[in-house]
């Protein structure tokens, strides 16, 4: 991987990015969902002079001798685990410390990383999911001074990753978000300009005449239904959110999910679920790609792993394979959710400075670059300079997962991150209500009303 | 008395005062116990003491939770995911228990009769049984797939049905499978149980009944059925607490969907308690599992009483 830390503030990266993404860029139609033209775009990831590369990091020194426990997710691709490891055996060179890592499969990191913060043992740093930091904030050591630094030298923070690893409640840093494995729409190129569109439509009444043409192709869709945590509380709360509906206020304390917004959008997925294949009800993660694969469905909502699983496996299929945004409904603006990833130190570390500085230097340009590049698209960068990226472009099936950074909202959207938005999110409370209407057992007003008691019950405590 | 003599006498007063402590059987007993007192204590008493204090608190994931008395058995109780998942811990149950007795039994019986591949087919029956429960959960999965499912292809091919069957997206199938993915777990365990007691049958008093005219099905039900009645109790009881507090199959298989359809008290704990991070709440939800055990286990207790 070329270094670029050698570039001008921001001038010619937001040129050459310009130019790079233009091939990308041509086929998303990103403007036409809200964003604007590419000079645009390429604000909107990394404004003007936002690149500092002469910034000097914060002074903290390891502690001598220390030895940090890293808790991580396994890698979604092998590469991306390689060159983490690389990455951290470099900073052990430089430092002298040693890193024992241990990766676990992503769901398991919630529950491990939960227990730690209850018992205050275990790993030293665990790189986990969403709101995690905003459980368990008095376990976790202050991380601004690190955030800031890297904010101010990369480009800033994307508004999402700010959101979920600042607590605007106790005015500080609670982790470092390392990126997020973005979920976009994946679809059969071929099938899709057999209904008669060139790509999946950017709005979501054209997007739903496309799927009614491909069910009676019998090419159907598929989107999880069943407690799918990525697949399907993404396309569901997408779905939500498009119409305008949102579970809770601003103000984390009005229940907002009984209105008509939501009774739309659970309309309109009543629809879609008409054009899906059978069995989505009780689909869970793996499922939509085992679908896809086997050309059972058009059009899923997925990482960008069924296109990588295609290039290995069935090389046609990933010809035929494309990715989108998800379009976008009568909110005007696109939507979507992120499977934000951060790093917590945790209080009970005996080398909390080797932690921090750990973490600083694996979100620097030397370390971050190729680790990105490494994940091959499936992790969305964190910090807006890495937008520029080789792995973003020199493939443009891997651009959406690039803008998908400023497309993504908080799950606990319109509220702020904490232990109501993750407790309705561990009960799949709205992917419930999805279920529910599509599956029969509610009509659209009955699963609102539910939705609003179980909501009630989780935000009056 | 010389120097050494009071050595020696006092030496030995000493060790016999020592001896006479521990030749005391409470003394011993106690001693004996201890170690599986403290066992039982860290690793039993503890934890469940500790889960009826969390199921009074608020306690959320990495926070110290406040004592807030019955309120979240009050909420449950007016949470309709709780009610659903009660109905279908009691149905899961129930039906489940009854399919394994009423099979396990039929199978002890015919394993019983049997003279040749005694062991082989005993060993074949208790494979289910053996096979890690996360193992045969994934098989099930995969049978029940509502894509690649091969009961599904297999019936599609032989032309007795038209689409393909949607095991774990249609709510009562899906209930349906999980039952049927527990029994055939499940099974082995009577079998072999219901088998040992029926070994242990006099076959004189079989034969006896026989000769004084009693038919296939009286020889069961007034000698065979009343011999094997204390084991059959304790097999069920156990069988019963077991299947109430299933959690791993349903896990796997369904993870408690489609729309909650097949959650259990241990799948919903967990999910309110460590997905959600709701401590207090999930400990509630366990704790209505413990009076169907703890009557399972009285039910146990006097019977081994009984027997003894």
């Amino acid at each position: 991987m070329k270094a670029k830390s050698d570039r001008s503030a921001s001038g010619l990266t937001r040129r050459e990015f310009t130019k790079a993404s233009v091939a990308g860029l041509a086929s998303l139609g990103i403007s036409s969902v809200g964003l604007g033209s590419l000079a645009e775009l390429a604000h909107a990831h990394h404004p003007e002079k936002s690149y500092n590369p002469g910034m000097a990091p914060p002074r903290i020194t390891p502690e001598k001798g220390a030895s940090l426990r890293v808790l991580r997710w396994s890698g979604f691709v092998k590469t991306d685990q390689e060159l983490w490891d690389q990455n951290t055996k470099k900073w052990e060179e430089q430092t002298g410390s040693k890193v024992l890592p241990e990766y676990l499969s992503w769901e398991d990191v919630r529950p491990k990383s939960a227990m730690t913060a209850a018992v205050g043992a275990g790993p030293d740093i665990v790189v986990g999911w969403y709101d995690d930091p905003h459980l368990y904030p008095d376990k976790l050591h202050d991380m601004t001074e690190i955030a800031e630094y890297l904010g101010k030298k990369y480009g800033g923070w994307y508004d999402v990753m700010r959101q979920y690893g600042y607590s605007t409640r106790l005015k500080r840093w609670l982790a470092l978000p390392i990126g997020a494995p973005a979920i976009q729409i994946n679809y059969r190129v071929s099938w899709v300009k057999e209904a008669g569109w060139e790509k999946p439509p950017a709005k979501t009444d054209e997007f739903l005449k496309l799927c009614k043409k491909l069910k009676a192709n019998n090419h159907p869709v598929g989107f999880a239904l069943g407690h799918a945590v990525g697949d399907g509380n993404s396309w569901t709360h997408w779905c939500l959110w498009t119409f305008g509906g949102k579970t809770v206020e601003k103000d984390n304390k009005t229940i907002a999910i009984n209105r008509p917004e939501t009774v739309n959008a659970l309309e309109y997925a009543k629809e879609l679920y008409e054009t899906m294949i059978p069995g989505t009800a009780s689909w869970l993660d793996p499922h939509n790609n085992k679908a896809f694969l086997a050309g059972e469905i058009s059009i899923t909502n997925n990482g960008i792993s069924i296109y990588y699983a295609a290039k290995a496996q069935f090389p046609t299929i990933a010809d035929d394979t494309d990715h989108v945004p998800f379009p976008v409904g009568p909110v005007g603006r696109p939507m979507e959710v992120g499977l934000i990833s951060q790093a917590m130190v945790f209080k009970h570390s005996k080398f909390p400075n080797a932690a921090k500085h750990y973490l600083m230097f694996m979100l620097e340009e030397p370390q971050y670059t190729p680790w990105i590049d490494a994940t091959r698209g499936y992790v969305t960068q964190s910090l807006r300079y890495y937008s520029h990226l080789d792995v973003w472009t020199r493939d443009p099936k891997h651009t959406p997962f690039r803008d998908a950074a400023l497309r993504m909202v908080p799950l606990s959207y319109a509220g702020t991150p904490g232990p109501q938005s993750a407790a309705a999110l561990g009960e799949y409370l709205v992917l419930d209500m999805f279920a529910d209407v599509c599956t029969g057992r509610r009509t659209p007003k009955e699963a609102a009303k539910a939705a609003e008691e179980r909501l009630a019950r989780i935000y009056k405590k | 008395m010389n120097r050494a003599e009071t050595a020696v006498t006092f030496r030995g007063s000493t060790k016999s005062a020592f001896l006479r402590f521990f030749e005391h059987r409470e003394v011993l007993g106690t001693l004996f116990v201890l170690p599986a007192i403290l066992l039982l204590g860290i690793f039993l008493a503890y934890p469940f003491f500790f889960g009826v204090w969390l199921s009074f608190t608020d306690t959320i994931i990495g926070g110290r939770g406040r004592y807030i008395g019955w309120t979240n058995y009050r909420s449950l109780l007016q949470d309709s995911l709780f009610w659903l998942t009660t109905r279908n811990t009691f149905l899961y149950t129930i039906v489940a228990v009854w399919l394994k007795l009423a099979m396990g039994l039929a199978l002890a019986l015919i394993l019983n009769r049997l003279v040749r591949f005694k062991g082989l087919l005993r060993a074949i029956v208790l494979l289910p049984w053996i096979v890690p429960t996360a193992f045969s959960a994934i098989a099930f999965w995969w049978m029940y797939d509502s894509t690649f499912s091969p009961i599904s292809w297999v019936l599609l091919k032989a032309g007795w049905i038209s689409q393909r069957i949607d095991f774990l997206g249609d709510p009562n199938l899906a209930r349906a499978s999980v039952i049927v993915a527990n029994v055939w777990r499940g099974v082995p365990f009577f079998a072999i149980g219901l088998l040992a007691g029926l070994q242990t049958i006099e076959p004189s008093l079989i034969e006896a009944a026989a000769i004084d005219g009693a038919g296939l099905w009286q020889r069961f039900w007034h000698v065979t059925l009343p011999l094997v009645m204390p084991l059959l109790v304790i097999v069920t009881t156990f069988s019963t607490i077991w299947t109430f507090s299933d959690f791993q199959l349903v896990y796997i298989i369904t993870r408690g969907g489609p729309a909650n359809a097949t959650h259990l008290y241990g799948t919903l704990a967990y999910q309110r308690a460590i997905q959600g991070g709701q401590f207090g709440e999930g400990a509630a939800i366990s704790n209505f599992i413990f009076p169907i055990l703890f009557m399972g286990a009285v039910i146990s207790l006097l019977y081994v009483k009984r027997e003894e």
